[in-house]
C-alpha cells in the first residue's frame, strides 16, 4: 500500500487499454459512512488562554515541590573528587606521570593525601573519572566483538573484523578482543606477589609490575598516627545482566586457562584475561572491572564505578570524617591525550549520585510556568474580553 | 493498370498537433507496383498489435529497476545505500537499505501486476477478430496480423481495429456512422464519408477486384479517416483499408504520460544538509583522534588524507541524510493518493442525475485546491445548465412565442404548434393558418431554415450513453442528437410545426467552424428551386445581409441578449443555376484541394455565404445551474477572482454575469471591447482604464474585454516603444478588478488568458472549469485543471486533473476539500522536516562531544524505525482525517480561505519558526540529557549508565516530544487518532523492551542489552524524561496561546465560535 502510492504518479496519463465496448457501468454512488464523509465523531480541543492557563498552574505546582525534594536530596549527597594526574610540579603524582614508558617494568606509585571534612554514612561509592578519552568515538565504541565476550567459542578464535587493529596479534587472536579491551583502565591486580600493606587487620595482595591500569588504594589515617586500609569490594560493580548475561566465559566450570589456549592477551595488558581474578566468579570475561570498562562511557569525560565500600552498621558512617591517603600504582598514560585521571567518592540516594542540575531545572521550569499562567491569566482577561465581545458583535 | 495506389495526405486534427502532418503510400490489399512504375521504396509499416505494457518477462527486472532509479529521490537513496556498502560508515547499510528495498520491491510489485493486467488487456485486443478481404474472400483473422493496405470489413456495432480509410459502405450515398465514445465520450453520431472513386463497391468481390483496375492518387481529409476505437452505427458494413495500425494508430499516439513534478521543499532540505555537511567538515582535521588507545587499522592508516577525508565526508552525509528520510516522500505521495480518495467519497459532490461523483484524475494536486487565486470558468456548459430551451423566434420583426411556455406549461401541448405574437401592440394568439400570406411565407421560409439548416440527427432508440434527449410523453419518441445543444432546441421547438417538411434536395452542407460562427446548407426544393439557408451568431451574420427587417430583428436581437438568451440569425439566399454551379464550383475546387484546403474551404464559404435576405432570429434560454450565484458569491468572498471565458456574446455573457452575481449591482464595469477601440486607440483606452482603477481602490471593479479586443492587447507592440506593454497594463487592470468577463473568445485564447496570468508576475495558481472540448486547452493550461461532466462529451473530464458532475461542486471542492488539503499538507512537510531536526539535530551535536568520529547517537534500530514506525502514522493520519474547522464552518464562511491564501502556511517565515522549534527542541534533549548524565550517577545502587543509555534517553524524549506535538496540534481527534497517537507511544516501548530484552542471536552486537529497562529503573531517568518533554512543548504552546489571544486570525475565530458549545477543556 504504502509503495503502491508512493509511485501512484508513475502511471498517471498511461491509459489503460480497455477492449472493445469495455463500458462498465457501476453504481458510483459514494458509501454513506462517517470516515468517508468526513464526520466520524471528533473531540475538538483548542490550546487558548483560558484552557492552557490551569494546565500551567497544575504544572507550577507539582514541577516546584519535585524540584525542591531533587535539589535537597541532591545536596544531602557527599561527594569527594580528587585529581591525580599528575600535572602540576607540586602534584605527588608528578614524577609518575613525566617518567612514564610504555615498557618499563617498575611500577610507579603515589600517595595523595586528602581531608574528608564530613562522614560519608551508607555505602560509599568509589569511582575513577577520566576527562577527555573518547571512549564514544566511533571507531573505538564498535571494536568489540560481542559474541567473543557472551562465550562464543567461534569467535573466541575468530574475532570479528571490528576489533581491528586489535584483533589478532602474532597471529593469535587476542580474547578479548578491540580497543575496548585493549584499553582497560582498572585492573585487578592478583597472584604474582603478595603485598603486605601496613594493614593489620586485612591482607590485601597486590601485584606490581602486571597490567598498564592504575590501581586505587584508600587509606584512613587514624587520628593517632595509624594508616588503616578501607576494606572495599569490587562486586556488585556491574549491571546484573551484563554479568549474567551478556558476559559469559566459554564455558562455566573448567579451567580458563585451558579454554583461552591459542588465544593471546590484548597488546597492552600484562596479564591474559584468565588471571584477571582468583575469584572463579569473577575472572575471564565476567570480571567485573572488565565489564564496566566495556560499557562506553557518553561523553568524553565520564566516570566509572571502581569499588564500593560497604557500610559496617548503622552506628558508624562508612567514612569517618579525618584524613585519608589514595595510593595510586600509576600505570595508565594520559598525558599524551591531555587526559586527567580523577578519583570520586559518593554516597547515593534513590536519585543516585549528586545532581543539582535537575533540581533546579524543575524547580526553574516549574516557576516558568507559574509566571506563565499568571501572564496568560492577564492576557486572558485583557483579550479574552475583547474576542469574546467581538465574536458577540459579529 | 494492375496495381492500385491510394495516396493519401492525411492530416491529423487534434489540439495541439496543428503541424502534425504525415504522408504515406499504402497499396490497397498489397498490389505492389511493377518494378519501375515509379520510384517506390515499401515502406515498413508495424502491425497492428498494440502494446501498451511496459515491460516483457525478462526484462522487467532491470527495466523496472532503471525506471524507478530515475526518480531523484530514489537515486539518491540509492547513493547513500552504496555509500554504506562501500565506505565504513557509522550506521549499517541495512538503516537506508531496508526502507529503499520495501518501497522498490512494492512499488515492483505493484508496478508488475499492472502490467501484467495491461498485458491481458493487450492480448484481448490483439486477438480480437477481424474480417479481412482477401482474394475477393472474406477472412476471419485475428486484429494483430492486421497490415497496413489490408482491406478490412467492419459490421454495425463493431469496433474498428485500427484506422481506416473508408472505401465503400452498404449505404448508399457512401457515407457511415460512427460514435466516439469510447474516444472522447461524445455520443453524437458522426459522418464519415467513402472515397468517391471506390464508394460504387457493394460486395467484398467488387472491392478486391475492381480496385485493380483503378490507379487513383486523390487527397483525403478527416472526413474518410476511420479511428481506431470507435464504433459505426447504423451502417450494415463498410470496407475500408487499414492506413494506420498498431502504435501508430491515433489512438495508441494518444497513450503518453505526463511530465512529474518536483516538491520545492526537497530542494531547500538538501540545502539544509548542505550546511551541517559543512559545519562538520570545518571542524575536521585529519590527524587529530589517533590516541594511543584507538588506533587505526593499517589500511585506514595508508590511505591518503584526500581520500580519508572525503570518506569522512561521506560518512557524515550518511550520518545526516535522514533529515531526508524516504518516508517523507512515501508519506506525502500515500497522503496525497489516500487523501484524494475523500473527495470521489464525497456524497454531497454526487449528481443523482448523472449517477456519477466527482472524479479525481490527478493527486498531485490536492493541495493546490487550496491556493486558487484565479478561477477562469466557462459560461456555457459550466455555469449554465447547457439544456437549451426554444424561447422564441423573431421572423420580420414579429415575435412569436410557442403557446406552451405562455401558458406556463413546459411544451407538453406543444403538438398543436400556435404561436404567440407578442411584439408591440398586444399579444395576439396567431394560428399558422390564419396569417396573412406574406406573413405566412415568410414565417414558412424561417422554419423551413431552421429545419434544415443543423447536424442533428434522429435516433429512435431509447437511451442514449448517458445523455437523454427529446421529450417523454410516455410514448416512444424520437431523440435528437447533436453536438451543439442549440440545435436540438431549435429542433425540438420547431418539431411540433412540421407535420411535414416538404421535400427538399441536400446538396450541401457549409460546416459549422468557431471563426465564421455559421453554418449554411444548399438546398433544392421540389419546386426545382436552389437555396442557401444560413443560420449563425448575429456579428456574423448582419454584415451579410442586404435586405430583411434588419433593425427590428437587430433591436429584438439585442433585447433577448440582454435578458441573457442565446440569439441565432437565420437568413436565405435565393440562388440561380448559375450561381449554384458556381458555388459547386468553389467548393469541389476547394475540397480537392492538395494544399491549404481549410485556408481554400473558408474562402469558398466566405464568396457563397453573401447577399443573405435576413429571416429572424431565434432565442434559446440556457438556464443558470443550480446554485451557480451562490458558488461565484462564495468564491469571491474566499478571495478568488472568477473570471468568465465565453465565445457568446457580450450582452447575453454579461446578462449571465449578472443571473450568476459575478456581477453585481454595484460593480462599476469597465468595458474594454471592440466598440470602444474603434472609437478611441486602443492604447487611449488602455490608459484611461487603468487610471479610473488606479484612482478609486474601494470600488469593486468589473471587467468586459471581447476576443478581438484581447488579441490586440495581446499582440507584441510594434508601434512605439515608448507606450510600452500593453500586457502589463492590461494585467494591472485585471489585478484591481475582482470579476472579468471575456466574451467572444476562441478556444485557445481561453488558454492565452490563463497562460498571461500565470505567467504574470505574481505567479498566482490559475483554476479553469469548463465542460466542452473548446475547455481542453484552457483547463490544460490552467494549474487546476476541472472539468464539468458535461453534455458536450466527456472531452474535458478527460483532460482534467479534477472532474466534478456540477459546477456548484465547486465551491466545496475547493472551500472544503482545497483548504483541508492544503492545511494537511502543509503541516505534513513542516511537521516531517521539525521532526527529522529534532531526530539528526542531537546527533549533529554529539559530534562535538565525540571527537567528530560519526559517531551515532541512537541505536540503529531507532535510527531506522524512527521514521517508518515510531513517528510515521500519527503523521499521516493527521494529513488524512484533520479538520482544523469543521466542513459546515468552511462552507459558512468562505473567507476563511483567505487565510490560507498564496501559500501562507510553507512560506519561510513558517518554515524558520518550524525549524528554529526543532532545533530549540533538539538542543533541550541533548544538552537536557547531557547535563543530566554529566559526571552523575543515576541508579540507585551506583552503577553507571553507557552511551547507549544517553542515546536512548534522548531517543525516548524525542519520540514522545515529537508526537505529543503533533498530538496538540491535532484539532480533531476521532478514535482513530487517539488510537494511532497513543497506540504508537505504546508501540514505541514495547517494541524498546523487546529489542533490549533478549540477546539477539545472528547480530553481531548487543549494545542494546537490557538498555531501556536499566533506563526505566532509574527514577531521574524518569524524572528527566518528563522534564524534557515538559520543556521542548512549552513553547509551541505558549506561542500558539499568545497568538491566538493577541491577534487571532479568522480560522481561529472560528474555531472558538465553535469551541463555545462543545469545547473540551485540554488539560497538558
Amino acid at each position: 500500500m504504502m509503495a503502491s502510492s508512493y509511485n501512484a504518479k508513475d502511471e498517471d496519463g498511461h491509459i489503460t487499454v480497455s477492449g472493445p465496448g469495455g463500458g462498465t457501468l457501476r453504481s458510483k454512488k459514494p458509501e454513506n459512512t462517517a470516515f468517508k464523509q468526513q464526520r466520524l465523531p471528533a473531540w475538538q480541543p483548542i490550546l487558548t488562554a483560558g484552557t492552557v492557563l490551569p494546565a500551567f498552574f497544575i504544572i507550577g505546582l507539582i514541577f516546584i515541590p519535585i524540584g525542591i525534594g531533587l535539589y535537597v536530596t541532591s545536596n544531602n549527597i557527599k561527594e569527594f573528587e580528587i585529581d591525580y594526574t599528575g600535572v602540576d610540579m607540586s602534584s605527588p603524582c608528578f614524577n609518575c606521570s613525566q617518567n612514564f614508558s610504555w615498557n618499563s617494568t617498575r611500577p610507579c606509585t603515589c600517595t595523595i593525601p586528602f581531608y574528608l571534612d564530613q562522614p560519608y554514612e551508607n555505602n560509599v561509592f568509589m569511582y575513577y573519572g577520566l576527562s577527555n578519552f573518547y571512549q564514544n568515538h566511533r571507531r573505538y565504541v564498535k571494536s568489540r566483538d560481542d559474541s567473543q565476550l557472551n562465550g562464543d567459542l567461534e569467535s573466541l578464535m575468530k574475532p570479528s573484523k571490528e576489533c581491528e587493529p586489535y584483533a589478532y596479534h602474532e597471529n593469535k587472536p587476542i580474547a578479548p578482543c578491540g580497543a575496548i579491551a585493549n584499553s582497560m583502565f582498572n585492573g585487578e591486580p592478583v597472584s604474582c606477589c603478595a603485598h603486605q600493606t601496613h594493614s593489620s587487620f586485612h591482607l590485601y595482595l597486590i601485584c606490581l609490575f602486571t597490567s598498564l591500569a592504575d590501581t586505587l588504594e584508600l587509606f584512613y589515617n587514624d587520628p593517632n598516627g595509624t594508616k588503616i586500609q578501607i576494606p572495599m569490594t569490587a562486586t556488585g560493580i556491574a549491571w546484573w545482566t551484563d554479568k549474567h548475561v551478556k558476559f559469559r566465559n566459554p564455558t562455566d566450570n573448567a579451567n580458563l586457562t585451558a579454554v583461552f589456549q591459542g588465544t593471546t592477551k590484548p597488546v597492552n595488558w600484562r596479564r591474559p584475561v584468565y588471571e584477571l581474578d582468583t575469584d572463579p566468579q569473577n575472572n575471564g570475561f565476567i570480571n567485573e572491572d572488565f565489564i564496566v570498562w566495556m560499557r562506553t562511557a557518553a561523553l568524553p569525560t565520564f566516570r566509572k564505578l571502581y569499588r564500593i565500600i560497604p557500610k559496617k552498621n548503622s552506628m558508624v558512617p562508612t567514612l569517618l570524617r579525618g584524613n585519608y591517603t589514595l595510593e595510586v600504582v600509576y600505570n595508565y598514560p594520559v598525558r599524551s591525550f591531555e587526559g586527567r585521571k580523577r578519583m570520586i567518592l559518593s554516597t547515593i540516594s534513590w536519585m543516585g549520585g549528586k545532581n543539582p542540575f535537575l533540581g533546579i531545572a524543575y524547580i526553574t521550569v516549574g516557576s516558568v510556568c507559574f509566571f506563565l499562567g499568571v501572564v496568560l491569566l492577564i492576557i486572558h482577561h485583557k483579550y479574552g474580553n475583547r474576542n469574546n465581545s467581538a465574536d458577540i458583535a459579529n | 493498370m494492375d496495381f492500385s495506389l491510394l495516396r493519401n495526405i492525411i492530416s491529423r486534427y487534434c489540439v495541439g498537433e496543428e503541424n502534425w502532418v504525415d504522408s504515406r503510400t499504402v497499396y490497397i490489399g498489397h498490389k505492389e507496383p511493377p518494378p519501375g512504375a515509379e520510384a517506390y521504396i515499401p515502406q515498413r509499416y508495424p502491425d497492428n498489435r498494440i502494446v501498451s505494457s511496459k515491460y516483457t518477462f525478462w526484462n522487467f527486472i532491470p527495466k523496472n529497476l532503471f525506471e524507478q532509479f530515475r526518480r531523484i529521490a530514489n537515486f539518491y537513496f540509492l547513493v547513500i545505500f552504496l555509500v554504506q556498502l562501500i565506505i565504513d560508515t557509522p550506521t549499517s547499510p541495512v538503516t537506508s537499505g531496508l526502507p529503499l528495498f520495501f518501497v522498490i520491491t512494492v512499488t515492483a510489485i505493484k508496478q508488475g501486476y499492472e502490467d501484467w493486467l495491461r498485458h491481458k488487456a493487450d492480448c484481448s485486443i490483439n486477438e480480437c477478430p477481424v474480417d479481412v478481404v482477401q482474394q475477393g474472400k472474406v477472412v476471419r483473422t485475428q486484429s494483430h496480423k492486421l497490415r497496413v493496405g489490408d482491406i478490412v470489413m467492419v459490421r454495425e456495432d463493431e469496433t474498428f481495429p485500427c484506422d481506416l480509410i473508408l472505401l465503400s459502405s452498404s449505404r448508399h450515398d457512401g457515407t457511415c456512422y460512427v460514435t466516439t465514445t469510447s474516444l472522447d465520450g461524445e455520443s453524437s453520431h458522426k459522418t464519415y464519408y467513402a472515397v468517391p472513386d471506390t464508394m460504387a463497391f457493394r460486395t467484398e468481390q467488387e472491392t478486391c477486384y475492381h480496385l485493380s483496375l483503378f490507379d487513383f492518387c486523390r487527397p483525403l481529409g478527416a472526413e474518410n479517416l476511420l479511428l481506431r476505437g470507435a464504433t459505426l452505427k447504423n451502417t450494415q458494413r463498410i470496407y475500408a483499408v487499414a492506413v494506420y495500425t498498431g502504435m501508430e494508430t491515433k489512438m495508441a499516439l494518444n497513450y503518453q504520460s505526463k511530465s512529474q513534478k518536483r516538491s520545492a521543499v526537497e530542494k531547500s532540505m538538501n540545502a539544509f544538509l548542505i550546511v551541517y555537511l559543512c559545519i562538520l567538515i570545518s571542524k575536521w582535521s585529519p590527524d587529530r583522534d589517533e590516541p594511543w588507545y584507538n588506533h587505526r587499522t593499517e589500511n585506514e592508516r595508508q590511505r591518503h588524507v584526500v581520500i580519508r577525508a572525503f570518506t569522512d565526508f561521506l560518512a557524515f552525509m550518511v550520518l545526516f541524510n535522514y533529515i531526508i528520510p524516504v518516508s517523507m516522500y512515501v508519506t506525502v505521495e500515500m497522503q496525497k493518493f489516500l487523501g484524494s480518495y475523500f473527495i470521489t467519497w464525497d456524497e454531497e459532490m454526487f449528481d443523482e442525475e448523472l449517477g456519477e461523483g466527482a472524479q479525481v484524475n490527478t493527486s498531485d494536486l490536492n493541495e493546490e485546491l487550496g491556493q486558487v487565486e484565479y478561477v477562469f470558468t466557462d459560461k456555457t456548459g459550466t455555469l449554465t445548465e447547457n439544456n437549451m430551451e426554444f424561447i422564441e423566434c423573431c421572423v420580420d420583426g414579429n415575435v412569436y412565442i410557442p403557446h406552451a411556455i405562455c401558458n406556463g406549461q413546459i411544451l407538453s401541448a406543444a403538438s398543436s404548434i400556435d404561436m404567440i405574437d407578442s411584439s408591440p401592440g398586444g399579444y395576439r394568439r396567431v394560428s399558422v393558418f390564419s396569417m396573412s400570406k406574406r406573413e405566412k411565407h415568410s414565417l414558412d421560409l424561417f422554419f423551413r431554415a431552421l429545419c434544415l439548416c443543423h447536424t442533428v440527427q434522429v435516433k429512435e432508440e431509447e437511451t442514449v450513453d448517458g445523455i437523454k434527449r427529446g421529450i417523454h410523453q410516455g410514448r416512444p419518441t424520437s431523440f435528437y442528437i447533436s453536438s451543439s445543444p442549440d440545435e436540438v432546441a431549435l429542433v425540438e421547438g420547431m418539431k411540433s410545426y412540421f407535420k411535414k417538411a416538404g421535400e427538399f434536395k441536400l446538396l450541401h452542407v457549409l460546416n459549422f467552424d468557431s471563426v465564421r460562427r455559421r453554418m449554411s446548407v444548399i438546398v433544392k426544393s421540389s419546386s426545382g428551386e436552389y437555396l442557401l439557408f444560413c443560420k449563425g451568431a448575429d456579428s456574423s451574420i448582419f454584415p451579410r445581409v442586404v435586405s430583411g427587417k434588419v433593425e427590428q430583428v437587430k433591436a429584438r436581437v439585442e433585447q433577448n441578449a440582454v435578458e441573457g438568451l442565446r440569439t441565432l440569425c437565420v437568413a436565405y439566399r435565393r440562388l440561380s443555376e448559375s450561381e449554384y454551379e458556381e458555388a459547386c464550383h468553389h467548393l469541389t475546387e476547394a475540397k480537392l484541394a492538395l494544399q491549404d484546403r481549410e485556408q481554400r474551404l473558408a474562402q469558398a464559404y466566405d464568396i457563397i455565404e453573401r447577399d443573405f435576405v435576413l429571416l429572424g432570429a431565434t432565442a434559446v434560454e440556457d438556464r443558470l445551474q443550480e446554485k451557480a450565484a451562490d458558488t461565484i458569491e462564495s468564491l469571491h468572498k474566499a478571495g478568488m477572482k472568477v473570471w468568465v471565458l465565453t465565445g457568446d456574446k457580450m450582452e447575453t455573457a454579461a446578462a449571465t454575469c449578472y443571473a450568476s452575481k459575478l456581477f453585481r449591482r454595484s460593480t462599476q464595469i469597465l468595458e474594454l471591447t471592440k466598440k470602444r477601440t474603434e472609437e478611441q486607440s486602443l492604447h487611449d483606452v488602455l490608459f484611461e482604464l487603468n487610471r479610473t482603477v488606479l484612482r478609486q481602490h474601494c470600488l469593486d471593479f468589473g471587467l468586459i474585454i471581447d476576443g478581438a479586443t484581447l488579441s490586440a492587447v495581446l499582440k507584441p507592440n510594434q508601434e512605439g516603444a515608448g507606450h510600452g506593454n500593453y500586457r502589463e497594463i492590461f494585467l494591472e487592470i485585471c489585478r484591481n478588478c475582482s470579476a472579468v468577463l471575456c466574451c467572444r473568445m476562441a478556444p485557445l485564447q481561453k488558454a492565452q488568458i490563463v497562460k498571461l496570468i500565470k505567467a504574470s508576475k505574481e505567479h498566482p495558481i490559475t483554476l479553469a472549469i469548463g465542460d466542452g472540448a473548446n475547455d481542453v486547452s484552457m483547463i490544460l493550461e490552467a494549474h487546476v485543471g476541472i472539468g464539468i461532466m458535461g453534455k458536450e462529451g466527456r472531452q474535458a473530464a478527460r483532460n482534467s486533473d479534477y472532474a466534478i458532475p456540477k459546477f456548484k461542486h465547486l465551491k466545496k471542492m475547493l472551500l472544503v476539500h482545497g483548504h483541508y488539503y492544503y492545511i494537511r499538507i502543509a503541516e505534513l512537510v513542516q511537521y516531517f522536516f521539525y521532526k527529522n531536526v529534532c531526530f539528526i539535530f542531537p546527533q549533529f551535536l554529539y559530534q562535538f562531544f565525540c571527537g567528530f568520529s560519526q559517531q551515532p547517537l541512537y541505536d540503529t534500530a531507532y535510527l531506522t524505525l524512527y521514521n517508518i514506525s515510531f513517528t510515521s502514522l500519527p503523521i499521516l493520519l493527521y494529513s488524512l482525517v484533520e479538520q482544523h474547522v469543521t466542513v459546515e464552518t468552511l462552507k459558512r464562511e468562505p473567507s476563511l480561505y483567505r487565510d490560507i491564501a498564496k501559500n501562507s502556511l510553507l512560506r519561510w517565515p513558517v518554515f524558520l519558526y518550524w525549524t528554529c522549534l526543532g532545533v530549540f527542541d533538539a538542543v533541550i534533549f541533548f544538552f537536557g540529557a547531557y547535563f543530566l548524565f554529566d559526571n552523575t550517577t543515576f541508579t540507585s545502587n551506583g552503577q553507571m549508565f553507557g552511551n547507549w543509555t544517553f542515546g536512548t534517553l534522548v531517543f525516548t524524549v524525542l519520540v514522545f516530544t515529537v508526537t505529543l506535538k503533533l498530538a496538540l496540534d491535532t484539532h480533531h481527534w476521532t478514535w482513530i487518532n487517539h488510537f494511532v497517537i497513543w497506540g504508537s507511544l505504546l508501540f514505541y516501548v514495547i517494541f524498546s523492551l523487546l529489542w533490549g530484552g533478549i540477546i539477539w542471536p545472528f547480530l553481531n552486537y548487543q549494545r542494546m542489552y537490557y538498555v531501556f529497562m536499566q533506563m526505566l529503573s532509574s527514577g531521574p531517568a524518569w524524572l528527566s524524561i518528563i522534564l524534557l518533554i515538559t520543556v521542548s512543548l512549552l513553547p509551541d504552546v505558549i506561542k500558539k496561546v499568545l497568538c491566538r489571544a493577541i491577534c487571532p486570525t479568522a480560522t481561529e475565530r472560528a474555531q472558538v465560535g465553535l469551541g463555545t458549545n462543545s469545547t473540551v477543556k485540554l488539560n497538558l
